[in-house]
C-alpha cells in the first residue's frame, strides 16, 4: 500500500516536472518570429516518418547508423514494459501482464532483452568512440565541459537502466527455480539469472534484488525523462516536430524578406509620394536579420533544442575542415544556451528585460560568420533536418542592414552591384563585348 | 566560325521572340575565363539552331552575392529592376550557365513576381543530345580519358541537379570518376556565399586547395565543372599544385562543344 503510494506519488511528480519543463521550453520557441510552415501536411508526414522515425539520413553512416538503431529500438520497445511497471507500480501488481498475455508475455520481455543487449552493446562503442578513440567530431573545443559530460551521461544512463532490467529479471528468473517453478524463459535472463542470482539461496534476498532492479528501472525511467529537457539528448523528442515542420522548399533557396520587398516597392513606385507620411503601424518596427535569438524563427529555435551535438554538419563544413572559426554546431549550441538565458530571463525579471547581451557578439562571433560559403553541406548532414545556414545569414543580415558592418571587400563588392549591376567594376555598356571579341 | 548572338531588343524590333532566354550573368559577361564558358554555350545553340536571345547591356546581377552577403536591399533592387526587364520581353524559359544566377532566377524570383521555366546549361544541353538535335561521333577528343566532376554547390545541394552533368560526361566516353567527397556530399570550392568576392576567414588552409586535392586523388585528367566560380577556384587550386600542364579544368559546356568540333 504504501509503496503504491509512493510510486503513484513519484510518477505524478516526475511526469509534472517533465510537463512543467516542455511548457517552458515552448514557451522559448514562441519567443521566436513567426514563419509558415503548416502547408504540405502529407509531405511534412512523409518528411517526418522517412527522416524522424525511418532515420534515413543517420544511414550516409551506416555503422552509427546501426548502432544508433540498436539503441533507438530497445528504448522505444522497452517502454511496453514501463506500461507494466506503471500498472504493477500503481496496483501492487506482479507482472500484471504475464498471466493475461501467456507465451507472448515471454516472447516480448526476450525480444526487449534481446534489444537491450545490443543498446548495452552500442552503449559501450559509443562511450569508446568519444572517450577511447576520441573521434575528432567528438572531441571538438565547442565540446569541452558540459556538453562533453552531458553526452558521457546520457550512455551511462543507458547502462545503468539496462542493468536494472537484467537484476530485475534476473533476480526473478532465480526466485522462480529456487521455488521450485519452471523458469519464465526470457531469452537473456533465464540465463544469466542463475548464472549471477543462483547461489543466493534465500528467495527474500532475490526479493529484494528483483525489487532493487524494478525500483531502479522506474527512478531511472523518471530521471532520464526530467533530463531530457537540460539535455542534448531532448532530440528524442523534438526530431519529430522539428522534421515535421522542415523547410520543404529546395536548400538554395534563401527566404526573401517582405519588409524589404515592400520599401524596395515603394522606392520603384514612380507614382509613389516621397514626402507621404508612412501608415501608422500597429507593430513594432522589425529588425533586419538577427541580433539576438528573440529576432530569429521559431523554427530556427526549434532547431536549437533539437540538435544533438552529433557534429555531423561541422564536419563536412568547408570552413571547419579549413581551420575556420566556423562551427554549424557551434551555432546551433550557441542559439539553444542563450535563449535559455533570455527564456530565464523573462520569467524572472519580465519580457523587457535586457541583460545588454546578445546572440551576436556574446555568443557567435562575426568572424565565424564571415566563414560560411553557404554551401548547405550543414543542412544536407543533419540527421534530423535542422538548418544552421538560414540563421548564420539571418545574423549576416542584421550586421549588413543594421550596422553596416562586413568585410572591405564586400563592401565594394555591394557598391559595384548598385553603380554598375556587376559584382566587379565594370561598365554595364560593355556586357555584350565578349560577343564580338575572339 | 562567328557567333550569332541576337539581343532580346533585336529581336523585339523584327517581332520575334526567342524560344529561350541565354543569361550570362556577371562572370560569364566579364571574366576572362568565364567567357570562354560562354562562348563554348553560343557554339552550342548556334550549332543547334536554338531560337535563343540574350539581354545584354540590358542585364544586370542577379543579386546573388549581395543576398548570401546579407544586404536583402540590394538584392531585392536588381532583383525587381530584372523582373521588370524579364517581364518586359514577356520571358518564359530562362537557360544559365551560372548556378547562382540559375538559383535566384529559379528559386528568389518568383515571390517577386519573375515566374519563369529556369534550367542550367548543362540541363539544355542534355536535352540538345537526347533529342538528337547535336550528336558526338565516338564521342569525339575526350574518349577514354578520366574525368571528374565537382559538384557546384547551387547545381547540387541547392537544386537537386546531379545527373544532368554526368550525363553528358558520358556522352563524350570519358571514364567518369568520382572524388570521395561527390553529389550530396560534395566539398565546396570556397567561392560561395559571397567569399568569391573576399578574403578567406583565418583559418590553416584554403578551401579550393582542400577541393583540388579531392580532384587529385582521383588521377583525372580533366576536373570539369558547371559554374564560373568554381572554375576559377579549381584552376587556382590546380596553379597551386603546379599540376596546370597534367589536369586541365573545364566546362561541360566546353567540353561538349570541344568534343562536337564546334
Amino acid at each position: 500500500m504504501i509503496s503504491s503510494i509512493l510510486f503513484g506519488l513519484l510518477f505524478i511528480g516526475g511526469f509534472g516536472f517533465f510537463t512543467y519543463n516542455i511548457l517552458k521550453i515552448r514557451a522559448n520557441v514562441l519567443l521566436g518570429r513567426d514563419i509558415d510552415r503548416k502547408g504540405n501536411k502529407s509531405e511534412r508526414l512523409k518528411t517526418m516518418v522517412l527522416v524522424a522515425l525511418g532515420q534515413k539520413k543517420m544511414f550516409s553512416r551506416p555503422i552509427p547508423a546501426l548502432l544508433h538503431l540498436a539503441l533507438y529500438v530497445a528504448f522505444v520497445i522497452t517502454q511496453i514494459e514501463l506500461v507494466e511497471i506503471i500498472i504493477d507500480g500503481l496496483f501492487n501488481k506482479h507482472r500484471f501482464f504475464h498471466e493475461s498475455l501467456g507465451s507472448f508475455y515471454t516472447f516480448m520481455i526476450s525480444f526487449i532483452e534481446i534489444l537491450s543487449v545490443l543498446a548495452l552493446i552500442a552503449t559501450v562503442i559509443f562511450l569508446s568512440r568519444r572517450n577511447l578513440l576520441k573521434l575528432p567530431r567528438l572531441n571538438m573545443k565547442e565540446l569541452a565541459g558540459w556538453p562533453k559530460k552531458d553526452a558521457n551521461l546520457i550512455l551511462i544512463m543507458e547502462i545503468v537502466l539496462v542493468s536494472c532490467i537484467f537484476t530485475m529479471n534476473g533476480a526473478d528468473e532465480a526466485a522462480r527455480l529456487l521455488n521450485g517453478n519452471e523458469s519464465y524463459g526470457f531469452s537473456i535472463s533465464s540465463i544469466i539469472g542463475p548464472l549471477f542470482f543462483g547461489s543466493i539461496q534465500s528467495i527474500e534476498t532475490l526479493h529484494i534484488l528483483e525489487l532493487i532492479g524494478w525500483w531502479g528501472h522506474f527512478l531511472m525511467v523518471l530521471l532520464f525523462l526530467n533530463y531530457l529537457p537540460y539535455s542534448k539528448h531532448f532530440h528524442i523528442l523534438l526530431a519529430f516536430p522539428n522534421t515535421y515542420f522542415s523547410n520543404l522548399n529546395k536548400k538554395g533557396k534563401f527566404t526573401n524578406m517582405e519588409s524589404v520587398t515592400a520599401e524596395v516597392k515603394l522606392m520603384m513606385d514612380p507614382s509613389a509620394d516621397p514626402y507621404a507620411v508612412p501608415a501608422e503601424s500597429t507593430s513594432e518596427p522589425q529588425r533586419f536579420g538577427a541580433k539576438d535569438v528573440t529576432d530569429l524563427t521559431w523554427k530556427n529555435l526549434l532547431d536549437a533544442y533539437t540538435c544533438t551535438e552529433c557534429g555531423r554538419c561541422t564536419s563536412a563544413c568547408p570552413a571547419n575542415i579549413t581551420g575556420k572559426k566556423l562551427s554549424p554546431r557551434k551555432i546551433m549550441m550557441d542559439t539553444r544556451d542563450r535563449l535559455t538565458e533570455v527564456g530565464d530571463n523573462i520569467r524572472k525579471h519580465g519580457k523587457d528585460f535586457s541583460d545588454g547581451k546578445s546572440l551576436l557578439g556574446d555568443y557567435i562571433l562575426e568572424e565565424e560568420i564571415w566563414a560560411c560559403t553557404s554551401c548547405n553541406a550543414c543542412v544536407q548532414e543533419c540527421p534530423v533536418n535542422i538548418d544552421p545556414l538560414s540563421i548564420i545569414i539571418d545574423l549576416r543580415r542584421f550586421l549588413v542592414m543594421e550596422e553596416s558592418k562586413m568585410p572591405t571587400e564586400l563592401t565594394g563588392m555591394l557598391t559595384n552591384i548598385e553603380n554598375n549591376g556587376a559584382p566587379w567594376q565594370f561598365s554595364p555598356n560593355d556586357r555584350l563585348n565578349w560577343a564580338n571579341e575572339d | 566560325m562567328s557567333l550569332n548572338v541576337p539581343t532580346m531588343a533585336s529581336m523585339m524590333a523584327q517581332g520575334e521572340t526567342p524560344d529561350v532566354l541565354f543569361w550570362v550573368g556577371c562572370s560569364g559577361s566579364f571574366d576572362d575565363r568565364a567567357k570562354k564558358i560562354t562562348k563554348a554555350v553560343v557554339k552550342i545553340l548556334n550549332n543547334c539552331n536554338v531560337k535563343f536571345a540574350v539581354l545584354g547591356t540590358e542585364e544586370s546581377c542577379t543579386g546573388d552575392p549581395a543576398k548570401r552577403a546579407g544586404n536583402e536591399f540590394t538584392f531585392q533592387m536588381q532583383a525587381m529592376m530584372n523582373i521588370q526587364v524579364l517581364n518586359g520581353y514577356d520571358v518564359k524559359k530562362i537557360v544559365t550557365a551560372c548556378p547562382h544566377c540559375f538559383n535566384t532566377l529559379k528559386n528568389e524570383y518568383p515571390e517577386l513576381g519573375g515566374v519563369y521555366e529556369v534550367i542550367h546549361h548543362t540541363q539544355l544541353i542534355q536535352d540538345l543530345i537526347n533529342s538528337g538535335k547535336l550528336s558526338l561521333k565516338d564521342g569525339g577528343i575526350y574518349k577514354g580519358k578520366k574525368i571528374t566532376f565537382h559538384d557546384p554547390c547551387y547545381l547540387g545541394r541547392a537544386n537537386d541537379v546531379y545527373e544532368a552533368p554526368r550525363e553528358l560526361i558520358e556522352k563524350l566516353d570519358a571514364e567518369l570518376v568520382e572524388m570521395k567527397r561527390c553529389k550530396t556530399n560534395g566539398l565546396c570550392c570556397g567561392a560561395g556565399g559571397a567569399q568569391m568576392f573576399k578574403e578567406a576567414e583565418k583559418g590553416n588552409k584554403e578551401i579550393n586547395v582542400e577541393r583540388t586535392e579531392d580532384a587529385l586523388e582521383t588521377n583525372a585528367d580533366i576536373i570539369a565543372t558547371g559554374c564560373p566560380f568554381c572554375n576559377t577556384m579549381m584552376t587556382d587550386g590546380v596553379k597551386n599544385f603546379n599540376k596546370e600542364n597534367s589536369i586541365q579544368v573545364l566546362d561541360v559546356a566546353e567540353l561538349i562543344a570541344n568534343a562536337a568540333d564546334l
